[in-house]
Formats: C-alpha cells, sequence, structure tokens
C-alpha cells in the first residue's frame, strides 16, 4: 500500500502540471465518469441494497431496515466468515514459506538468469485458473492419476478421498496464488544492499541470524505486500474452493453468490457483501500502518 | 562446537554458497510444482485413453472433438467479443487516465489516483455482486455481455493505466515542447509524439486486459445471463463434472496462446528500458 500513497504524493508535486483546456476536459470527462459510475455509485448501491427487504422475485424496497445484518450476525455465517479467514490465512502463511526462499534465490541471481527465472513465474500467473484448477482435479480426484498409480500398484484396494477435502480446497489456492507472493518478496530482495549482507557475514553471523535479523526484516515490504496480494483475493475465491474443496464448508463468496440467484435474498446477500468490504478496508488499514512501520 | 571451531573465512565463504545451493533446490522443487501439473494436463490430451494414467497411444481426437462442440465455440465466441471491446475500451481509458494523472492538474487528483486502485485490489466477489446491485436495481441494464464488458473494464484499464504510468516515468518533458514549439497543437503533440513513445506499454496493456478478461469468472457470473455464458463459465461447468478430456485439449490450446501473449508482452516491455 506504501506504493500507492507514494504515488498519489507524486501527483500534486511537479510544476509542470497545467490546468487542462475545454478540450481536454471534454477528453477526460468518460474516465471521472467512469470512475464515479463504476466504482463509487456500485458500492454505494451495495450498501444500500443491505438495508433494504426482499418482495417477491426481483424487487426490493428500500426500507431502511437491520433485520439483514442482524440475521448475518449468527453462527452459522459467523462460522461461513470464519471458514474463509481462515482458508486465506493458511494460503498466506504456506504462501509465504514456499514462496519466499523462491524469491530470493530469484533476486540474487545474475541478471540475465534473474529475467528467464522471473518469465516462469510470469506464466502460471497469466495461465487461466481455471484450467490450473482442472489440472489439479485430473490429478487429485478419485478417478485421478494419484488414485488409478495407487490403485494401480495396489497401495490401497480403492481409491481414496483427496479432492473435495479442505486440504485440497487450500492446496487449490496456494497453487494459484504463489506468483502474487513471489513477485513482490522478489522487488524487495532485488533491492537489498549487498553491503548490509556482507557486513553481517564479516561480523560474524551464521547464515540462520543473518537471514532471520538482517534479511528478512529488510525485505518486509514485499513482505507484507505479498500477504496483502494473497489474503484479500484468495478470502472469496469460491470457484477454487467449490471445485478443488467441494464447497463444504461453504466460503463467503460462494453464500453472496446464492443470495443473488437461488437464494433470492438480494438484501441479506448485499448486507454480508457490506461485512467482507469492512473486513477487506481492516485488511487494507492494517497492511498500510505495518507497511509504515 | 564443531561449527564455531571452523576458521572465519571458511564460514564466511561456506555459508552462503550452502544457502544458494539450498535455495536453488527448493526454487526448482516449486517450478516442478508450478509446471508437473500443467504438463501433465497437455500430455493427457493427446492420450487415446479417458484419461487413464496408462499412455494407449497418441491421438488428435480430443482435439477434434472439442473444435465440433457447438457450446463451446459459443461461449468462445462470448469470450472474444467481451475481451476485445473490454480491450478496446480499457486502452483508451487508460492511457487517457495516465497522461492526465501525470500532465494535468486539476481538482479531486489525489481522490481519483486512489480510486483507480480500487477495481486492481477489491476481492473479485464484491466487484461483481455490487455491479449486480447496481445494474440491476439502479440502472435497469439487464446482465449480459453489455454488463460484463463494462465490469471487466473497470477492473482492466487500471493495469493499463498503471503499466502507461510506468512509461511515462521516463519520458522527457521537453519532447512535447519541443513538438508544440515545431507548431503542433496539445492533441498533434499527443497522437503524434506521446502515443509513439508510450507505444510498448500501452500495447502490453491492450494484451493484458484481454488475458485479465478473457479469464474472468468471478466478475463474470454475476453479470451475465444464460444466452452469454462466456468459456471460462462453461469450463467451470465442465470442470465441476469430472475429467473430460476434451477439457485437456482446450486448456492445451489456452496454455499456448498464453505463453505466446506473455512473451509477446514481456518482449514489449523489456524494450521499454533500452
Amino acid at each position: 500500500m506504501a506504493g500507492i500513497s507514494a504515488a498519489a504524493a507524486d501527483l500534486g508535486a511537479s510544476a509542470y502540471k497545467r490546468r487542462p483546456s475545454w478540450v481536454a476536459w471534454l477528453v477526460f470527462a468518460p474516465l471521472a465518469a467512469w470512475l464515479i459510475l463504476f466504482v463509487i455509485v456500485p458500492t454505494l448501491t451495495l450498501v444500500a441494497l443491505s438495508f433494504g427487504e426482499q418482495r417477491g422475485l426481483g424487487t426490493v424496497e428500500f426500507t431502511f431496515t437491520l433485520e439483514n445484518y442482524q440475521r448475518a450476525f449468527n453462527w452459522t455465517w459467523l462460522k461461513v466468515f470464519w471458514t474463509s479467514i481462515w482458508y486465506a490465512l493458511l494460503t498466506t502463511g504456506i504462501c509465504m514459506v514456499i514462496g519466499y526462499p523462491v524469491a530470493y534465490y530469484i533476486g540474487r541471481s545474475p541478471e540475465n538468469m534473474r529475467n528467464m527465472l522471473l518469465t516462469l513465474v510470469m506464466i502460471p500467473f497469466w495461465t487461466s485458473f481455471l484450467i490450473r484448477t482442472y489440472a489439479w482435479i485430473t490429478i487429485l480426484s478419485k478417478e485421478g492419476l494419484i488414485n488409478s498409480f495407487l490403485v494401480a500398484a495396489r497401495i490401497v484396494p480403492e481409491p481414496i478421498t483427496i479432492l473435495y477435502t479442505p486440504f485440497a480446497a487450500v492446496l487449490g489456492l496456494v497453487y494459484n496464488y504463489l506468483p502474487f507472493m513471489i513477485l513482490p518478496i522478489y522487488t524487495s530482495v532485488e533491492r537489498l544492499d549487498n553491503a548490509m549482507i556482507e557486513a553481517a557475514y564479516d561480523l560474524g553471523a551464521r547464515p540462520v541470524r543473518a537471514f532471520s535479523q538482517i534479511i528478512i526484516p529488510l525485505t518486509s515490504p514485499g513482505i507484507v505486500a505479498g500477504a496483502l496480494l494473497v489474503f484479500v483475493p484468495s478470502i472469496a475465491m469460491f470457484a477454487i474452493t467449490n471445485l478443488m474443496g467441494g464447497g463444504d464448508p461453504p466460503t463467503i463468496g460462494e453464500v453472496i453468490y446464492k443470495q443473488f440467484t437461488s437464494g433470492r435474498a438480494q438484501p441479506f446477500g448485499a448486507a454480508l457483501g457490506t461485512l467482507l468490504l469492512l473486513i477487506f478496508i481492516f485488511t487494507l488499514w492494517i497492511g498500510r500502518r505495518r507497511s509504515e512501520e | 562446537m564443531a561449527a564455531s571451531s571452523f576458521p572465519a573465512f571458511f564460514r564466511k565463504i561456506h555459508g552462503p554458497v550452502v544457502q544458494r545451493w539450498l535455495f536453488g533446490a527448493w526454487t526448482i522443487g516449486v517450478f516442478a510444482f508450478l509446471y508437473i501439473p500443467i504438463l501433465l494436463l497437455i500430455i493427457f490430451s493427446f492420450n487415446n485413453s479417458k484419461l487413464n494414467i496408462k499412455w494407449e497411444g497418441f491421438t488428435w481426437k480430443w482435439y477434434g472433438e472439442l473444435l465440433s462442440n457447438a457450446p463451446i465455440l459459443h461461449a468462445f465466441q462470448n469470450s472474444l467479443i467481451v475481451a476485445t471491446a473490454t480491450m478496446v475500451i480499457s486502452t483508451a481509458l487508460g492511457t487517457i487516465g495516465a497522461w492526465m494523472l501525470y500532465r494535468y492538474r486539476f481538482p479531486f487528483q489525489r481522490a481519483m489516483g486512489l480510486l483507480i486502485f480500487i477495481p486492481m485490489v477489491i476481492p473479485e466477489v464484491l466487484m461483481g455482486v455490487s455491479m449486480r446491485a447496481e445494474f440491476v436495481h439502479l440502472l435497469k441494464l439487464p446482465l449480459g455481455h453489455v454488463a460484463m464488458i463494462i465490469a471487466h473494464t473497470t477492473f482492466c484499464f487500471p493495469f493499463v493505466l498503471v503499466g502507461v504510468q510506468a512509461r511515462l516515468q521516463g519520458l522527457d518533458p521537453f519532447l512535447e515542447e519541443a513538438a508544440q514549439d515545431l507548431g503542433a497543437t496539445p492533441a498533434q503533440a499527443f497522437w503524434k509524439v506521446i502515443v509513439p513513445y508510450l507505444f510498448p506499454a500501452i500495447v502490453s496493456g491492450a494484451l493484458m486486459s484481454f488475458t485479465l478478461s478473457l479469464d474472468e469468472y468471478i466478475v463474470s457470473i454475476f453479470t451475465t445471463n444464460a444466452q452469454s455464458q462466456t468459456l471460462p463459465l462453461k469450463v467451470y461447468g465442465m470442470a465441476k463434472v469430472g475429467l473430460n478430456p476434451q477439457l485437456n485439449a482446450l486448456s492445451t490450446l489456452f496454455v499456448i496462446g498464453t505463453v505466446v501473449l506473455v512473451i509477446a508482452s514481456e518482449l514489449l516491455t523489456r524494450r521499454k528500458s533500452t
């Protein structure tokens, strides 16, 4: 988040900037309108909807009721939030442990090798997440590669359940979001001052100590950014938790989606959405504070 | 005990070298984790049997079946329409926006700079659900192609904007001035001098929006209707049912397409630094 405030601070500074002419205003108007109409207004609509009441199939009346929120603060729904947060935290932690050494290795490689390794991280990042998730389904399912191997080798008498478990759900999330962790940490590692590390070794620090007391603190901006980039999207990524985890226990994204389609309780869905929005804002706020420390 | 009796110079060189080896091995392992599932997916798209671990001979038949699968082709068509429109609008909005924030001073500039980041970082579910709420209850806009294009553009154009902004950092401020001194209007200077300079960033932003839109699932299911199902929605439905070699074939084509796009985009961004 540090990047955002820095970018925003840069905007005002330059003396080179000028006031727009009326032609320039005309060209810029669509962008401003777009931001208002499709970023601000939808969010406000969602919040407004959460204070409404469902009347029949498609119609909602705005009655400014708090009923939807009362309904949301119930063990059933709190558990859904908890599952989602727990999955996202696990995913973030595992990505950090798996990703950090990779980011470090790439960041300390010679320049020509660095670009190649980065491209190798980028390719899965740009490959459709559904395809990558399906790849794991072909490996983990009852008729999948692992099970057909285990059965053929007579290690197990019949296929075991790996897919449609919380383990598979988190595996899917980790597989999908790992590059989001590696890239920002890599950026921090690349900026590391070599002299600092050499100084640590010169003063007698062992690799483990140099790592935990010098290198990791110095790269913490990248770690915080990576954690945000993994945690925020994975909290509501129900496509993966459904396909890999079988949707049991349900996560918040799916519950919201169902309220809007089959559940036909749109104001309630909007209330859950508003709560998720608060979690999102809270997470960004924490991330910002941590990166300012 | 033993370690502390090592000569200091040995420890100094030895430690980082061992660390480098360990991290290198770990990195190879992680790349295997990232790539083996995709490679298996590709290999089994050519397997004559229905996704058994046993290899029963090479075949193109799943590709043949895929290409005669009408619902998939229809979904692909929808995806192309949505992704192309998204790409065109996002590229225009993103490029103009970057120039506006870079070159002009106007009210609410800071607010605008922050607002642009929201669609990039917000969870997709929130984006989808708030868009749907607005379209259905406020704008009375029917869900479908247009709704999807609007929603996709909203999270794609900031990526173009950020990319173009990065390239603007390296722009020589006198370039535009020189063009205007030589008689160009601000509009001409923008089109004939600035846009060509920004071209690599614009193209890579366009490719990025196209890929992001083509791959979007969550925002799409909130804004689509039954007739305008895009490819990811179809793929999700197929993957939910279970194994299907046609899906392997489709995935293989997609992976190849992505690799080509990523490499093209990388080559363009590389040119940025020269």
